[in-house]
């Protein structure tokens, strides 16, 4: 193991922020902590990182409680949450700070540093900005050099707080597929993640913390699965879907007005567009297993489903009749219908009739 | 290569300067003295005795006074700006140079009155006290308040305060010797005596050559303390180290020249702009020669461009060094960085 903690407690002065956690690192793999803003990530962090004292229990460190600082700064590296404004120094000045615990008494570079630099920086794709000065860069570029910076310790295990706050959707995923690279590579990785979504698909463990204590430590399938997530932030109100990974605001309820016929991922804008104009709607009729589903389990007052695998049989066809007649609008999303969803068209030609059905730029004027 | 070239380019500068100011210094005042002159009372070949005293005595030890007083308090600055990671940070600005000069102001009335005349140590160890007291409060303060700007206000009231003590003493003080004591409360190189030289020179170079040592930590400060206590820096040793040291030499200065405005904050700045660098281990020589350069250019105005009446030197720093610290401010407000 490259980490351990044992029974530790962490906190500012005498205040504990998070009890009694036991936690082990290993070798190679990615450990995010999750949790609601103020759960104490941040503070978890600095103390596995030597850098708060433990108010009890311990953090051993390739098996040892205490290791020198000199030792301590060659096995473990930072990256933390913040920007930070270097007076007059490029990025390979910035990078090479790294390579402190290795030069001597004046901190001059011998040409190892200088390699190891050159390679840590092309690792992390910031060769060409190498004489930029690091406050002209885009906070993309910063993360990437500061990156560099950690990687030039040369440690066994990186800690990094919240990394891609700040960063763009390509840089976030740029980032992570970095950072799994060089796990891949025998390095280990602990950080907090604002992200659920990005938490799912990177770490190989989450640690979720819930008032001051470690709540769950498990796989992201584990963790992910069911309302575990909903529970995690409090959420009383909207959802986290577990499918899709991705928050939705909470349902207009009430009856519904509006009747959207969906199937195959084509209602989902439109259910969040009647979701943001407070309108309450029925979704139907939708296959249990159909990407519609999970958004509208969220996002209609009513849904009418289906069993997975099975055409639309009759009664559930004579549900949404019934949920149908008492909108005053009906919206088809669904372009297509074959054997499954054919009782789906027996609803539209229904609406037609009914003289109900509109265009989506209807329901825009209306 | 670029950057070894600017280094290189700038540190031959900053020698020549040196060199020039100095001979300038030595050779201007109010009897000028020529270059045979010069030559010859250096070899000892000249007769006339009034010249080479002037020469020797006066001018000599009051150039050199400028070249390491102006260097010390230059590094003190520099070392106070990496301390509070902020560029208008300095001896004088955080009012430590006006906490020596209190103390020594204090203790050589109380001399005065004893009847005898403080020697260079006694002013020295009274100085650093009073810089010491001073750093405590300003750390005290910053403590309190995260803005920088602010914490510069609280050290310039500070130093008005102590100013205004100092003044009250000085303006109570019964003696002869409170005429002298006027003048260096105001800031001057004049009246170094060989005897301050030797003690200066001891205390400075010690304390310089311990700053140079520090300038890998102080380099990796400059990422901010986490980071630079991740890469094995001792926070607590380090800290303790820079503010003694910034202290002491901030003290030495304040003990021979009184305060002395501004050339804290100035020098590092012109300097990092000459350099095109931050990083301490060139940075430390160059300000060092920096400040020497400009307090030999700012004494030798003070001496001579209303003679025979003599400024103090303060008045020349102001007057070369607020405008840069004026400017420094604006500009990071216009960054909007009020860290």
């Amino acid at each position: 193991m490259v980490l351990h903690a044992e029974h530790l407690t962490v906190g500012y002065g005498r205040t504990a922020v998070v009890e009694d956690m036991t936690l082990t690192i290993e070798k190679g793999e990615i450990v995010t902590l999750i949790g609601a803003n103020g759960a104490g990530k941040s503070t978890i962090l600095k103390t596995l990182a030597a850098q708060l004292a433990p108010l009890s229990g311990c953090v051993m460190l390739d098996g040892r409680e205490k290791m020198p600082p000199e030792e301590l700064a060659k096995y473990l590296s930072v990256m933390l949450t913040g920007h930070i404004h270097p007076e007059l120094m490029t990025c390979y000045e910035v990078a090479a700070s790294g390579r402190y615990p290795y030069t001597g008494r004046f901190g001059i570079l011998s040409q190892h540093d200088k390699d190891v630099i050159a390679a840590k920086m092309a690792l992390t794709a910031v060769t060409e900005l190498k004489d930029t000065p690091f406050d002209k860069l885009s906070d993309g570029q910063k993360q990437r050099v500061m990156l560099a910076r950690a990687l030039c310790q040369e440690p066994d295990i990186l800690i990094m707080d919240e990394p891609t706050s700040y960063l763009d959707i390509r840089h976030k995923v740029g980032l992570l597929t970095l950072v799994r690279q060089l796990v891949r590579e025998g390095l280990s990785v602990v950080m907090s993640l604002h992200e659920l979504e990005l938490a799912e698909r990177v770490a190989d463990r989450i640690v979720c913390i819930r008032e001051g204590h470690i709540d769950r430590i498990g796989t992201p399938e584990e963790i992910f699965s069911g309302n575990y997530i909903r529970e995690l932030f409090a959420m009383d109100e909207g959802g986290y879907e577990a499918l899709y990974g991705v928050p939705e605001l909470p349902a207009v309820r009430g009856t519904p007005e509006v009747f959207v016929i969906g199937g195959g991922g084509t209602g989902v804008p439109v259910y969040r567009m009647l979701q943001r104009k407070g309108i309450p709607f029925a979704a139907g009729v939708l296959h249990e297993n159909d990407l519609d589903y999970p958004a509208a389990l969220a996002l209609a007052s009513v849904v009418i489903p289906e069993h997975a695998f099975q055409s639309i049989r009759p009664d559930t066809l004579q549900r949404a009749m019934d949920v149908m007649v008492t909108c005053r609008e009906v919206i088809c999303c669904c372009k297509k219908f074959g054997e499954m969803n054919a009782r789906n068209e027996q609803l539209l030609m229904h609406a037609k009739e009914m003289h109900l059905l509109t265009e989506d730029s209807l329901i825009l004027s209306g | 290569m670029k950057r070894k070239l600017r280094y290189t380019g700038g540190f031959i500068l900053l020698s020549i300067c040196l060199i020039l100011f100095s001979l300038l210094g030595i050779l201007c005042g109010s009897s000028t003295v020529s270059w045979q002159q010069l030559t010859d009372i250096l070899l000892h070949r000249s007769t006339d005795e009034s010249a080479a005293a002037i020469l020797l005595q006066i001018r000599l030890p009051r150039v050199l006074a400028a070249i390491l007083l102006g260097g010390a308090l230059s590094v003190s600055g520099l070392l106070l700006q990496c301390f509070f990671n902020n560029p208008i940070a300095g001896p004088f600005v955080l009012g430590i140079s006006s906490g020596a000069k209190l103390s020594v102001a204090l203790v050589m009335v109380a001399a005065l009155q004893q009847g005898f005349v403080l020697h260079s140590w006694a002013m020295i160890g009274a100085s650093f006290l009073g810089s010491l007291l001073s750093m405590g409060w300003v750390l005290l303060l910053s403590g309190r308040v995260r803005s920088m700007s602010v914490l510069v206000v609280g050290g310039v009231m500070t130093g008005y305060i102590c100013s205004a003590v100092t003044e009250l003493i000085v303006a109570f003080a019964d003696d002869a010797n409170i005429v002298n004591l006027h003048n260096w409360s105001m800031g001057t190189f004049s009246g170094t005596d060989w005897a301050d030289i030797r003690a200066m020179s001891a205390v400075l170079c010690a304390a310089l050559v311990l700053s140079f040592s520090l300038s890998k930590p102080l380099g990796a400060y400059q990422l901010g303390e986490s980071y630079a206590e991740s890469v094995g820096v001792d926070l607590r040793k380090f800290r303790a180290a820079v503010i003694l040291l910034s202290s002491i030499l901030a003290a030495v200065v304040t003990a021979f020249a009184g305060p002395v405005s501004f050339v804290g904050v100035a020098v590092p700045h012109l300097m990092k702009q000459l350099f095109g660098t931050a990083k301490p281990i060139v940075m430390i020589p160059a300000v060092f020669l920096g400040g020497s350069v400009v307090c030999l250019v700012c004494d030798l105005i003070a001496r001579t461009a209303f003679a025979p009446t003599e400024l103090s030197i303060s008045t020349v720093t102001a007057v070369f060094g607020a405008p840069i610290v004026i400017r420094m401010l604006l500009r990071r407000n216009a960054h909007g960085a009020a860290r």
